[in-house]
């Protein structure tokens, strides 16, 4: 009886290599993988639906779109490490860059192939507060108050932190006049208001959201947003500072993993496809600023306020801030300090 | 011996002799540790079904035939189907080894075995990138071959084996110990063959708490995530294994989603505790030596 | 396959002595070396690539310092946590007879059964400001959850039943006379208790706390939904290493694993030599 047992668990395991067998066989078909940072779930819930229905009519091919979320730099690790994603959809440009540059699987003038510095919407940095506002929260100055707890990830793992801060610096720059002795003191004391530090943007809304923990969130607009949709107008308000960031979200296609499967056309068309005016318009659906807003449903842009927004530019692009601020003893490592 | 044990048993009744606790005493030390495992054990437990099912049993139902779901439940079953039998083969031998014969570095070699153990769950996946990633020697070479290895099956099942690794091993080294080489030596001696030995003899003393330690293997197998989260690459459907497919889920909000996977998990955990309930009362002098960990 | 190569081995070749000597324990050192020893020899060869001024930076910097310290204190902690109610737990459960014991007993090894990641969110979900338990704590002002006291809430459910499950065999072994002479010779309870029993049980206790300090200075899936993750002051060691891993800092994710693992085999050893000790000592493993 023991020998019986022993025999069919032999014979399950391997049915389960060939059935693995399978598995990989049909990866290499016609299937993309999409590889994006985390408060894409929906956006490309939505648009790898209709680009599929898209490519199937145009073609007559069926295409499966796998995604992976994750932290962004996570997830560009993941790609260095061997992730054969087709494009990569992240929340920074630097992340792409150190793709490029770990592997070469894609051109080092990665920007320069698709429109609008490949990013085909961009977003912003805004607060999320509970409803009504209780802590009276309007803009930046008031984060560093006694009473008020701020909830951000960690900008050493995700995307959407690294804009958190540069937008913070960004309205303290023009505060202070350019005093960088006074905007990082402010940006200093704004982290030491942080009571959970998560490291991706996705788990900072659950912090705040579900888990009630600090006053306001530092949050993407989109993911701003998405919270009041999934979880009820009624319990958040969207406070929009008087200055934020233009955070610019990069496509990319993986060249290397493309080439290499042989998927290069769907992989273009389904960036293209981004563009296009069905694209643009589910973006703006899924609080994205459009690339391109006469593409979007009028409805959906009514949605997103008008703000004072400096760019990465103003840092001097990724390429000087990335190390100026992110890098191992970079500007945050030196603000978030123990004991302060 | 025999005077020791009646001894012993002689009921102290007339003389309240302090060899136990007042009743008081009981009462507070009883109530102290049931308290301590309803915090600590307990809750916990209910909490995962009440949330589970807080948005009613249909939401329960779709969460769980939802096919990324149902995929991650299909991934799972794969990974501890390959795992755990190679594991099993694997604790077996190392037992044998160990338990039937004599050698030098015996105590070093256990320690290694149970390395695994105290190895955090992501240095076991960090091993894995370093060993396959796109930076390493071998990881290149395999894929020239078509042989994927991380963020793909394989990768996921050698960190499950890795985290699993000792398990079997260990529930039967002690056991396989404490019965000694004399049964086998005489199967040996009445003529029967090595493999006759094992299979009539060895299998049948030991069948109990090989059993017992598949089913912590495979319960572990089923549930390992800090490893996996490392070298599984996150591709739904693809290498998203069930506990990956809970924080997924409690990470888009869809916490009644996430924790009805959860619950699945836990269904196999007390499930597993069952089975060894049951092993236990029935078999209890068979692996009464088993269950030291 | 590996069982079929076996199968044709195990002849014996000499009939008075057991055979399948060298298979097993070839066997056994192969796979030993394929799954565990050239992997983790990975780790130790690349941190040793990164050469010594290097490696000892990194060991060096404060905020690996801190994630340790806050990896081994807490363990340290709940070790210290379960050894008190651990052992309670175990004498109860051995020596009181009351109903549910059995399954209150089979409930200790949920722990070893149930998917860390499943006790995190289950565990931030009653701890949390908002949660089961944590809604009664906060207007107190006691906070559990996002703070280290939530990291050694998790670890004293990992790490309840290594104590429980090695202590409990030991209190079973323990001859009644033993107790009785002691009483008899006019020891009180308590002095028994202090004067023979622990003794006799402290390297069980030991050898439970070593294994259930080991299992926490390395847990992961539990612990980070619960921590909060605040580098210098909630951050674990094993998280520590995933972040630099997403930072793509390879040198830094790998000095610190080989830094954990030097630590945990260190333990395992004592670990060990524990049970060996004990084992001469006493002539029963702990």
């Amino acid at each position: 009886m023991t020998l019986s047992r022993k025999t069919f668990l032999f014979t399950a395991a391997l049915a389960a290599s060939v059935q693995f067998g399978g598995l990989g066989f049909a990866f290499a078909d016609t299937t993309l993988l999409n590889v994006s940072y985390d408060p894409t779930r929906e956006l490309y819930k939505d648009f790898n639906a209709a680009f599929a229905a898209k490519w199937k009519a145009d073609t007559g091919e069926t295409v499966t779109i796998r995604m992976s979320h994750g932290g962004s730099g996570a997830q560009a690790r993941a790609v260095i490490d061997g992730l054969e994603a087709d494009v990569v959809t992240l929340a920074l440009e630097a992340d792409i860059n150190a793709i490029a540059e770990a592997t070469g699987k894609i051109p080092v003038d990665w920007r320069s192939k698709l429109p609008n510095n490949s990013a085909p919407y961009t977003s912003t940095i805004v607060f999320l507060v509970r409803k009504g506002n209780p802590k009276g929260i309007k803009d930046w100055d008031d984060l560093i108050r006694d009473d008020v707890q701020v909830i951000t990830p960690n900008p050493k793992t995700s995307g959407g932190a690294r804009w958190n801060l540069l937008a913070a610096w960004g309205w303290a720059n023009e505060k202070f006049g350019g005093d960088e002795a006074k905007v990082r003191d402010y940006v200093t004391q704004l982290y030491r208001h942080v009571p959970v530090l998560d490291t991706g943007a996705r788990g900072s809304t659950t912090t705040f959201v579900q888990r009630g923990i600090g006053d306001v969130l530092l949050a993407w607009e989109n993911e701003a947003f998405l919270a009041l949709e999934e979880l009820g107008p009624d319990q958040f308000d969207i406070i929009v500072p008087s200055i934020s960031i233009k955070a610019e979200p990069p496509v990319a296609l993986v060249d290397g993993n493309v080439d290499q499967k042989g998927t290069r056309k769907v992989a273009e068309a389904y960036l293209e496809y981004l563009y296009s005016d069905a694209g643009q318009k589910i973006a703006a659906k899924h609080f994205y600023r459009p690339a391109n807003p006469e593409a979007a449903d009028p409805e959906d842009m009514k949605r997103f306020p008008d703000v004072k927004l400096v760019t990465i530019e103003d840092f001097g692009g990724w390429k000087e801030a990335q190390p100026r601020f992110f890098a191992d003893g970079g500007l945050f490592d030196q603000i978030y300090k123990p004991g302060q | 011996m025999v005077l020791e044990v009646s001894f012993a048993h002689q009921p102290a009744a007339s003389q309240p002799a302090p060899i136990t606790e007042t009743p008081v005493v009981r009462i507070v030390l009883i109530s102290a540790a049931l308290a301590f495992l309803a915090f600590f054990l307990v809750l916990p437990l209910i909490v995962v079904f009440v949330e589970a099912l807080r948005n009613g049993f249909d939401a329960y139902r779709s969460a769980l035939t939802e096919p990324d779901t149902v995929s991650a439940i299909r991934l799972t079953l794969l990974v501890a189907a390959i795992a755990v039998p190679l594991n099993l083969v694997f604790g077996v031998a190392a037992a044998w080894a160990i338990a039937k014969f004599e050698f030098k570095g015996k105590a070093f070699l256990i320690t290694l075995i149970d390395l695994p153990f105290s190895v955090s769950p992501v240095i076991s996946g960090l091993v894995y990138v370093l060993l396959f990633g796109a930076g390493s020697v071998l990881g290149p070479w395999l894929k020239s071959y078509g042989i994927e290895v991380l963020f793909a099956v394989p990768g996921i099942v050698l960190a499950t084996i890795f985290v699993t690794f000792p398990f079997v091993a260990r529930e039967l080294i002690p056991l396989m110990q404490d019965q000694g080489t004399g049964d086998e030596e005489a199967a040996l001696s009445l003529g029967a063959s090595g493999w006759q030995t094992f299979r009539l003899v060895t299998l049948p003393n030991i069948r109990w708490g090989l059993l017992y330690g598949v089913l912590l293997c495979n319960a572990r197998a089923m549930g390992e995530f800090g490893a996996v989260s490392v070298v599984s690459g996150h591709v739904r459907g693809l290498t998203n294994t069930m506990p990956l497919q809970v924080e997924i889920l409690y990470n888009e909000y869809n916490f009644a989603a996430s924790f009805a996977v959860a619950s699945l998990l836990a269904l196999l955990a007390l499930l597993t505790l069952g089975l060894k309930s049951i092993l236990e009362f029935r078999y209890g002098d068979h692996i009464a030596g088993a269950s030291k960990h | 396959m590996t069982a079929t190569l076996a199968a044709a081995g195990w002849r014996p070749r000499k009939p008075s002595v057991i055979p399948g000597f060298g298979l097993t324990l070839g066997f056994t050192l192969a796979y030993l070396s394929l799954i565990v020893l050239i992997p983790l020899a990975g780790i130790v060869w690349r941190s040793a690539a990164l050469g010594w001024p290097r490696f000892w930076a990194i060991a060096t910097d404060e905020r690996t310092l801190q994630a340790l310290k806050v990896s081994f204190g807490t363990a340290l902690v709940a070790a210290l946590v379960n050894v008190f109610f651990g052992t309670i737990v175990a004498w109860v459960l051995v020596r009181y007879r009351f109903p549910g014991r059995r399954i209150i007993d089979a409930m200790v090894d949920l722990p070893f059964a149930l998917p860390t990641a499943v006790a995190g969110i289950a565990l931030t979900a009653i701890y949390a400001p908002n949660g089961w338990i944590g809604s009664l704590l906060t207007p107190l002002g006691v906070k559990i959850a996002f703070t280290p006291v939530g990291i050694v809430i998790a670890l004293i459910f990992i790490g309840l039943p290594f104590v429980v499950r090695t202590v409990e065999p030991l209190i079973e072994e323990i001859d009644a006379e033993v107790e009785e002479a002691a009483a008899t010779l006019g020891a009180k309870r308590l002095q028994t208790i202090s004067r023979v029993l622990l003794p006799a049980l402290a390297p069980a206790i030991l050898t439970g706390f070593a294994l259930a300090f080991a299992r926490g200075v390395g847990e992961y899936g539990s612990v980070i939904f619960i921590a909060g993750n605040i580098p210098y002051v909630s951050e674990i060691a094993p998280l520590l290493i995933v972040i630099r891993l997403e930072e793509f800092d390879y040198a830094a994710a790998t000095a610190i694993a080989a830094i954990m693992l030097a630590l945990s085999f260190a333990m395992l050893l004592v670990i060990n030599l524990i049970q060996a000790w004990s084992r001469r000592r006493f002539g029963h493993g702990a």
